[in-house]
């Protein structure tokens, strides 16, 4: 079994350590690449879940500082919901896949900025404590509803984008059930929804604060990284 | 030493190679108990952490999909889900028409590793196993190449029979591979090839994530991935490490 450092890692909402997360499923994401989308390298808007990967070493909680590696000014905040998988969800309906939901959390899925997203290097993605998230687990219960949240993201207290979860291209419900067609979600695994456009830079010595209506607040600061 | 996972007897248990008094291949449990090869079901030899996997890490492989030369190497992720033992199947969906193997040397990490620089890199490997990757290319898009839909599904990668012990292959960088599809040998490679050697990519991915024991790196495959129908048994095979057999089947024994 896998374990990370995050407060949150405890019963009933055990972290697995495997987040995944969609990309280009905020329209606003999505209508910011305008007519790129038909030209080279990517030829067409996408049709499955663009997903990917933030392996159990970028795991953190909000306190601990993220790290900008030497070389890179800024850092993009991917202000995200995570929906908590709480039951094996494996092919699910889109019309019964939130029983398969835990509950949700705020997931910051830094990156280094990139383009363009033809093969992005896991450098922007992977690095070492680039995926906070908290500050608990919500129970789906208590969350009326997935697709009409509103995330709010501070840096240094001033509000610099808002956003919300009902511009998803594949809401939770359907995202769910495209994503559990071919890749079984398991207790614990966290899926990302998708952050909205623009994303709000960081730098060395700045704050971000993300705020998800009903799911609290998750803070991080940045410092320069050594390596 | 070569260690597998094997479900039987109504537990999981690590298992040895042992050859039965027949003459058939089999295993051994800690327990002493032995059983034939085909007694047991093969899980992946570990439970793995992240899955870090290799496109176009062999010269001729770049070749044949007309890739160019490349500044780092290319590296995407892949979750659990995706592995399945020895002895498995792997689904063929009704729709598609490349779906390829893709034998290769899989590294499984020791030792924790960040910042390690490339000589010292073989002593956070645990040991090897052999994988099978499968791709289909139907579903590739050009975004976040390659997609998961393509890489990660569900018992998509064969991995095992073994988890063989780093101590017992001193080089990693001079196996032979070969996959025969059906009886007929249809890949080979060798490692010595690999554009980025196991060490090399070790003090790459360490250069900006940590490894942790359990974490492993398939570390791609050479030339030769051909289309497999529903039907075919797929036997992966690496000096040192073992026959890796997977079949593909329909959507029907998934009921779809």
């Amino acid at each position: 079994m896998l374990r990370i450092a995050v407060p949150m890692d405890v019963p009933p909402y055990r972290l697995s350590g495997v987040v995944y997360g969609a990309l280009l499923n905020h329209r606003t994401a999505l209508a910011a690449l305008g007519d790129a989308v038909n030209q080279p390298p990517y030829q067409g808007a996408p049709r499955a879940p663009v997903l990917y990967i933030k392996p159990r070493n970028t795991l953190a909680a909000g306190d601990e500082p993220v790290a900008i590696p030497p070389g890179v000014a800024e850092l993009e905040i991917g202000a995200t919901l995570g929906i908590v998988i709480g039951r094996v969800a494996c092919r699910v309906a889109e019309a019964r896949s939130l029983e398969h939901v835990a509950g949700y959390v705020i997931v910051n899925d830094v990156s280094v900025p990139h383009l363009p997203y033809y093969r992005p290097s896991i450098r922007c993605k992977a690095r070492d404590g680039f995926c906070p998230l908290g500050p608990s687990v919500v129970a789906r219960t208590v969350v009326a509803n997935p697709d009409a949240l509103t995330i709010r993201v501070y840096i240094d207290g001033e509000l610099k984008l808002t956003a919300t979860t009902s511009e998803l291209v594949r809401p939770v419900a359907r995202l769910l059930a495209d994503v559990t067609d071919f890749m079984t979600l398991s207790p614990g695994d966290v899926l990302a929804v998708g952050a909205a456009a623009p994303a709000p830079r960081v730098g060395v010595g700045q704050h971000s604060r993300i705020a998800i209506d009903g799911l609290g607040v998750l803070e991080s600061r940045f410092v320069a990284g050594t390596a | 030493m070569k260690l597998a996972r094997v479900a039987c007897a109504g537990a999981i248990h690590a298992a040895t190679p042992q050859q039965l008094t027949d003459g058939r291949a089999g295993v051994r449990l800690a327990d002493g108990r032995t059983f034939a090869e085909e007694e047991v079901v093969w899980l992946p030899p570990l439970e793995s952490g992240t899955i870090i996997a290799l496109g176009l890490n062999y010269a001729e492989r770049a070749r044949e999909l007309a890739f160019g030369s490349q500044e780092e190497p290319l590296v995407f992720l892949k979750g659990p889900g995706t592995l399945v033992g020895h002895r498995g199947v792997t689904r063929r969906p009704a729709d598609v028409t490349f779906m390829h193997y893709e034998c290769e040397l899989a590294v499984v990490i020791g030792r924790t590793a960040r910042g390690v620089q490339r000589a010292d890199a073989l002593e956070h490997v645990a040991g090897y196993c052999i994988a099978n990757d499968y791709a289909i290319r139907d579903y590739l898009e050009n975004w976040y190449r390659p997609n998961l839909r393509v890489k990660n599904r569900d018992g998509a990668t064969a991995l095992g029979p073994w988890l063989v012990d780093a101590a017992d292959i001193p080089d990693p960088g001079n196996l032979q591979l070969r996959t025969y599809v059906n009886g007929e040998l249809t890949q080979q490679g060798n490692t010595r090839n690999m554009i980025t050697g196991v060490a090399a990519l070790i003090e790459y991915l360490s250069s900006f994530m940590t490894l942790t024991a359990g974490d492993v790196i398939l570390t791609g495959t050479p030339e030769g991935a051909k289309n497999v129908e529903v039907g075919d048994e797929v036997v992966c095979e690496i000096d040192g490490l073992g026959r890796l057999r997977n079949t593909i089947v329909a959507d029907a024994v998934f009921g779809r």
